[in-house]
């Protein structure tokens, strides 16, 4: 207990090791909170639910925070329904004619400098035999009143008005969603700042009828972390990367250095043969091309981010560390106290469990602190050689799907630079905490 | 007189004897060395095999391609459609059986993995499945020698120079320990758990996209200039981004455990005598310090070039640089077993290769491997 409070005591003269372990530990919450807020299979469904789950989602803009440091005011994404607050939603029945009046205002707030990306209507008609009709009208601040539509609404009934040619060329020519939004005649094309109107104005043919209306309007920014090419939300694959990267890491540094240690002390213990083995895999192991092999097993095998972490830890068994090990072990080997234990017939695995090892930990902690970015690194840079986990939403798979998507010759910048800042941070905790660790551990380091 | 002339003859050839000894002590280590090495390889090599081939695994996929592939060719066929169907279930076996012949795959795996690892060890890689070298020839050992050269020339040139500056800047700051560099060099270093590919990306994203002064990848651009000097101009403004990634991921922390480990050693007793002789500098760290530490400064090095040597593939993938790693990226992706292997293979040389001559290095700077026969390396 003495020896633990006397480390915390040490840690504390290093700026590094305390910024270093208050972004692990708060890695850590966030990772604990993420598993529990938005549970495995929520995140699955968000990640790889299919366009159900992503159809609001604009294709490819950045975070909403990107407006701060940009000269234009972006507009965000807008998904109005008739429970929206700016949506008013009448509907009469006309019991004479047989017929349904739907009346849809969606009015919205519009005091951005730029154009969306495109404008959307998904419609569900509600009927037995005759789909209701509607037309639709787009009002401008300025008071001008343009057609958008006219339209059937079937069961389920799409309108996008980037493929309205009819509207295209009413605008002159000009492509709706710029059309709709500009100053006429301004050069370059202006955007008329103000609340616009989207008026639906439908009329069923039984008296059951009814229109379920939803406008979408695609912005140019979205969310705390922007879309991918999926229009996928990358905040789910941002956050649900720290418990993944945070558990491979750990896993592989704790398995690799816990065996490796054994295998050292098993092979200085036992000697003689076990020994020479030992030593001879760990030559095989230098000249074994890893990455090569985890390739190979990612592309015929599995490509489960736990496979992979056996193999991983496999490989690093008999690595360069075995070597440092044995050196200490054979030093402790030698001290009175085993000499001792040996006297009273104590067994090989007792001496090896409660002899050697615990006296080789503290020199282990920094080692194994050191190599966790590492194994982060390994995770995300298999998932950019393509064998990132299927399943899984990662960091690295986010970096995978940017390069092949193009996203540094497109500008989007924002999608490769999140994860890599989420995997630099990480990484770079981990090594400020085991460097300073290092040098508490290890006397000789101490003041240099 | 005659005393002193022959007690310098003894002298002369004591030397000499010693010195005979000495070369036949490194040429038995060496050997001796170059056998151990032999073996590994052999069973590096072999595992290498077994699991790309995952115990057959990769031979059923190739048998349901041929099988795909040979009844899709036969469907087409006038002839084979006119045979009766027993004819023509028995032509369709035999076109199977004749195309996994080809492909050598109707002899048992074991023996298979044995003639591959003999092929392997000779380098007599047989044809690739589907990728073609440069010269459009399908011959696997040329598919990797047009690779091998530009994997040497991204790792040797970033190693080389990564070594070089790392070490020179060590021996400055050790000597101005606890400046603000020194101390900036120390802050620095948790900035090296980062590996290449990660800063490759930056740095595309800095030179390449932002400021368009760089190529985003390749190692020639297109069309490839035709005069010799500007080609390799061009060469060399491809290379400098990724040479770039891989040294700014290590140049921090190799200064600073230089830097350390040189403090150490400054605090000898036998450093201290010199400067109190009042030796110069420079004399002191090349004489006093480099020397006693170029065993440890060897084996770190050969060590850091293991590690970039196998961590090729993924640099190579984010620069789009022709070199083995990126073949072997690609000939997974067309499952090519013979030059999977074949890199996997070709890595595995690089390594034992790299491993041999260190060893032999090791052995000419270490006084105590010499007089050691075949002792251990530290």
């Amino acid at each position: 207990m003495d020896a633990l409070r006397n480390t915390f005591k040490e840690i504390r003269r290093y700026p590094g090791a305390i910024i270093g372990l208050a972004i692990i530990i708060l890695l850590i919450i966030a990772a604990i909170v993420v598993v529990f807020a938005l549970p495995y299979d929520e995140a699955i469904r968000l990640w790889r639910g299919g366009e159900d789950v992503w159809y609001r989602n604009p294709k490819s803009v950045p975070p909403a925070w990107t407006n701060i440091f940009s000269r234009k005011d972006l507009p965000p994404s807008m998904a109005l329904t008739a429970e929206d607050e700016t949506v008013e939603k009448t509907r009469e029945v006309n019991a004479e004619a047989g017929t349904v009046d739907i009346f849809y205002n969606f009015t919205i707030d519009y005091p951005y400098d730029d154009f969306p990306q495109e404008l959307v209507f998904y419609f569900d008609g509600i009927y037995q035999e005759k789909s209701p009709f509607a037309d639709i009208y787009w009002v401008m601040p300025d008071g001008n009143e343009i057609r958008v539509a006219s339209l059937g609404i079937e069961k389920t009934q799409s309108l996008y008005f980037s493929q309205e040619s009819k509207l295209q060329r009413r605008l002159g020519d000009i492509a709706p969603n710029i059309g709709l939004f500009v100053i006429p005649d301004s050069a370059p094309p202006q955007v008329m700042q103000g609340t616009y109107q989207v008026r639906v104005e439908g009329i069923g043919f039984e008296p059951e009828s009814d229109i379920q209306a939803e406008f979408v309007l695609y912005g140019l920014v979205h969310g705390v972390a922007g879309t991918d090419h999926l229009r996928r939300d990358l905040s789910v694959a941002l956050l649900w990367g720290i418990p993944v990267a945070l558990s491979f890491g750990l896993v592989a540094a704790v398995g690799t250095t816990v065996l490796t240690m054994i295998f050292a002390a098993m092979g200085v213990w036992f000697g003689g043969v076990v020994d020479e083995v030992i030593q001879r895999l760990t030559e095989i192991n230098l000249v074994l091309p890893y990455l090569s092999i985890l390739v190979m097993i990612g592309t015929f095998y599995s490509k489960s981010i736990w496979v992979l972490l056996g193999a991983t830890v496999l490989l690093g068994i008999f690595g360069g560390g075995i070597k440092t090990y044995r050196a200490n072990f054979l030093q402790i080997k030698e001290s009175m106290y085993i000499e001792a234990a040996e006297a009273y017939g104590a067994k090989s695995s007792r001496i090896i469990f409660r002899y050697l090892i615990p006296r080789i930990i503290p020199l282990l902690i920094p080692g194994l602190v050191i190599s966790i970015p590492g194994f982060v690194f390994l995770e995300a840079g298999l998932a950019v050689l393509g064998l990132g986990d299927p399943t899984l939403p990662t960091w690295g798979k986010i970096i995978n799907d940017a390069r092949q998507e193009g996203a540094l010759y497109r500008g989007l910048y924002y999608w490769i630079l999140q994860p890599a800042g989420f995997l630099f941070i990480t990484s770079l905790a981990f090594a400020m905490l085991g460097y300073s660790l290092d040098r508490i551990f290890n006397p000789r380091l101490r003041g240099l | 007189m005659a005393t002193e002339t022959t007690t310098v003859s003894t002298i002369s050839s004591a030397k000499r004897k010693a010195w005979v000894g000495t070369i036949t002590r490194i040429l038995k280590y060496t050997l001796l060395r170059g056998a151990t090495m032999l073996v590994t390889v052999v069973i590096g090599v072999y595992l290498t095999i077994l699991i790309a081939n995952m115990g057959g695994y990769v031979d059923e996929i190739m048998r349901g391609s041929i099988r795909e592939s040979i009844g899709m060719r036969l469907a087409n066929d006038e002839e084979y459609r006119r045979m009766d169907p027993e004819a023509r279930t028995e032509f369709f076996e035999a076109e199977i059986a004749n195309e996994e012949k080809r492909l050598g795959l109707d002899r048992p795996f074991l023996l298979r993995s044995l003639g591959f690892l003999w092929d392997g060890l000779t380098l007599n890689l047989g044809r690739a499945l589907f990728m073609t070298s440069d010269t459009g020839s399908k011959e696997v050992r040329l598919i990797i020698l047009d690779r091998l050269g530009p994997t040497l020339l991204m790792m040797g040139t970033s190693q080389l120079l990564l070594f070089f500056i790392s070490i020179y800047l060590a021996l400055i700051l050790s000597r101005k320990y606890g400046s603000f560099v020194d101390r900036l060099v120390i802050a620095l270093s948790p900035t090296s758990s980062a590996p290449g590919w990660f800063y490759g990306i930056f740095l595309i994203l800095l030179f390449a996209a932002v400021l368009q002064i760089l190529p985003f990848g390749g190692m020639i651009g297109t069309p490839p200039p035709e005069n010799s000097f500007e080609y390799a101009l061009d060469v060399l403004k491809h290379l400098i981004l990724p040479v770039l990634a891989l040294i700014i991921s290590a140049i921090f922390v190799s200064i600073y455990n230089w830097r350390t480990f040189f403090l150490i050693f400054s605090s000898e007793d036998y450093v201290e005598m010199a400067r109190a002789k009042g030796l110069p500098d420079r004399e002191i760290e090349q004489r006093y310090i480099l020397r006693p530490t170029l065993p440890t400064i060897i084996t770190a090095f050969s060590l850091n070039l293991l590690f970039l040597i196998s961590g090729a593939p993924i640099i190579e993938t984010i620069f789009i640089w022709p070199g083995l790693g990126r073949a072997l990226y690609t000939a997974v992706g067309l499952y090519d077993t013979p030059v999977i292997v074949a890199s996997a293979i070709i890595f595995a040389y690089l390594l034992a290769i790299t491993v041999f001559i260190l060893d032999f290095v090791y052995a000419l700077v270490d006084p105590r491997v010499k007089v050691g026969g075949g002792s251990r390396k530290a």
